[in-house]
């Protein structure tokens, strides 16, 4: 990993009990399934966060939220002091400072690396062309794939695709980074190379909201582990006390079956 | 026979206004199709019952029905009044034309994986600029195959427009025909050709397009 220099990324240095995030009494149905029930959830600047739970729980509804991917039916989602917008530019502008990172990369498919990460800046952000290839040179030499720039998606493995999903993202300068299960599509010698640019961006002091099991990254990088199971928040922990001493039985059992794997 | 061959200058002349009735058509057809079908995906509920509506009412009217709206109702409600021939051919088929269009590039978009617009979104782009920089781009290339089907169509739909005294390939047969009825044969063989190579030239163009995205990822 090329870490080129020191400097926070972002707007987002560290300066803790002045929430970034703030989710409050938060709703959301699928139809008669009620996916998001009673969420209050505060990230402060600089924090990470890893959300962990079993599948179905809400961890992606809940991510996806945040950016309003999916809206949501009651209760109030605020990003650095301001509500989310409805749907239009505005809500635009707020999705600029708001990365995301997904399962399946979704990088674009008719574009070269160089222009995935390119993109965002010049037509969100209206950067000029040069100054935007630039920077996203910078960004793709700091998450190792510097000498992929010019082939397309399909050409590279997946640890390097969401490695440059990253790298786009952080094309944007967001405030805040949301991760949904980032690693689970790459195989397992791929997944360390992905981690430790998250490692990294935490220790640069970037917000980050991450859904994963991925217990080292978890202990390594966030300062709270939190729960969820059928829609609910039920724990939150730092991470050593959380996997050391789970509170629910729906949490040991859960951290049961994946420390078997 | 004589006739076809020494006055040839009048084939091509014909086939020219064919070529011309097919490019503006399609280029037109393109543009509003592309629209009718943005808007057809588009957030803004009025603008899909619009797009829909439209598509529906018009896949499912005969052309020689949109020509005759054109060519003789629509000067009685004070449209096209003035408008040349050529002009009005082309308004009638492209708006003919242009559902037919939207259809193909719908299922152009649907064949985009949603996590593409989705990535698109979650970097704050606009529905215009999603379109523009990350959807379209990718549904034209799944499009190429029904859209080559869709223009080869149109350009031999162009041939009605011979019944409303435009003297394009089709019209100018007519007249060859009725002047030589014993070259018959032969006259059809010539204007054959002249389709033929014309609809040949779109296929070679779609395949031109498809193996260069081919080779580009
Ligand atoms: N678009 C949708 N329409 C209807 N139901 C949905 C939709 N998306 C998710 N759900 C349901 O909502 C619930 C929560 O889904 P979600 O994807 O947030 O869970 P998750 O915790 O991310 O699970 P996983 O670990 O499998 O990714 C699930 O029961 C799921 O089936
Ligand atoms: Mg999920």
């Amino acid at each position: 990993m090329t870490v080129t220099d020191d400097v926070p990324v972002g707007n987002s240095a560290p300066r803790s009990g002045e929430p970034l995030v703030e989710l409050v009494d938060v709703q959301k149905w699928y139809g008669g399934l009620h996916v998001l029930q009673d969420i209050n959830l505060s990230v402060g600047r600089g924090e990470v966060v890893v959300v962990i739970g079993p599948s179905g729980s809400g961890k992606s509804t809940l991510c996806r939220t945040i950016n309003r991917l999916e809206p949501i039916d009651s209760g109030q989602i605020l990003v650095d002091g301001a509500a989310l917008p409805q749907e239009g530019k505005a809500l635009a502008r707020h999705r600029a400072d708001v990365g995301m990172v997904f399962q399946s990369f979704n990088l674009f498919a008719h574009k070269t690396i160089l222009q995935n990460v390119a993109l965002g800046p010049i037509k969100v952000r209206k950067q000029a062309k040069d100054a935007a290839e630039a920077h996203a040179r910078e960004l793709l030499d700091r998450v190792g794939v510097a000498h992929q720039a010019d082939k397309y998606p399909a050409q590279l493995s997946g640890g390097q695709q969401q490695r440059v999903a990253i790298a786009r993202a952080l094309a944007m300068e967001p405030k805040v980074m949301l991760f949904d299960e980032p690693t689970s599509a790459l195989d397992p010698e791929m997944i360390k190379e992905v981690l430790d640019v998250m490692v990294d961006l935490a220790e640069r002091g970037m917000t980050m909201i991450v859904v994963t099991h991925e217990m080292g990254f978890a202990r390594t990088a966030a300062n709270r582990v939190v729960f969820m199971a059928d829609g609910r928040i039920l724990e939150t922990a730092d991470p050593e006390t959380f996997f050391t001493h789970p509170e629910s039985d729906r949490a040991r059992d859960f951290l049961g079956k994946i420390l078997k794997h | 026979m004589e006739d076809v061959f020494s006055n040839f200058d009048l084939v091509l002349k014909a086939f020219w206004l064919t070529v011309q009735l097919a490019f503006l058509s399609g280029v037109a057809a393109m543009l509003l199709g592309t629209l009718l079908a943005a808007m057809r995906v588009g957030p803004v509920a009025v603008l899909r019952g619009v797009a829909s509506t439209y598509v529906t009412l018009v896949r499912n009217t005969p052309l020689l029905v949109m020509c005759v709206f054109v060519f003789v109702a629509s000067p009685n409600l004070g449209l096209f009044v003035d408008t040349p021939f050529l002009l009005k051919g082309t308004i009638a088929i492209s708006l003919y034309t242009a559902p037919f269009v939207a259809e193909a590039i719908r299922s152009g978009i649907n064949a985009v994986p949603v996590g593409q617009a989705e990535a698109a979104r979650a970097i704050g782009m606009t529905f215009a600029q999603n379109m523009r920089h990350v959807v379209l781009p990718q549904a034209f290339r799944a499009t190429v195959p029904p859209l080559a089907s869709t223009l080869i169509a149109m350009t031999k739909n162009t041939s009605v427009v011979a019944v409303f005294g435009l003297t394009e390939a089709t019209a100018r047969m007519r007249d060859f025909v009725n002047d030589n009825a014993d070259d018959t044969i032969a006259i059809f063989l010539v204007f054959a050709l002249g389709y033929i190579i014309l609809v040949e030239l779109i296929s070679l163009a779609a395949l031109g397009l498809e193996r260069h995205w081919k080779a580009a990822r």
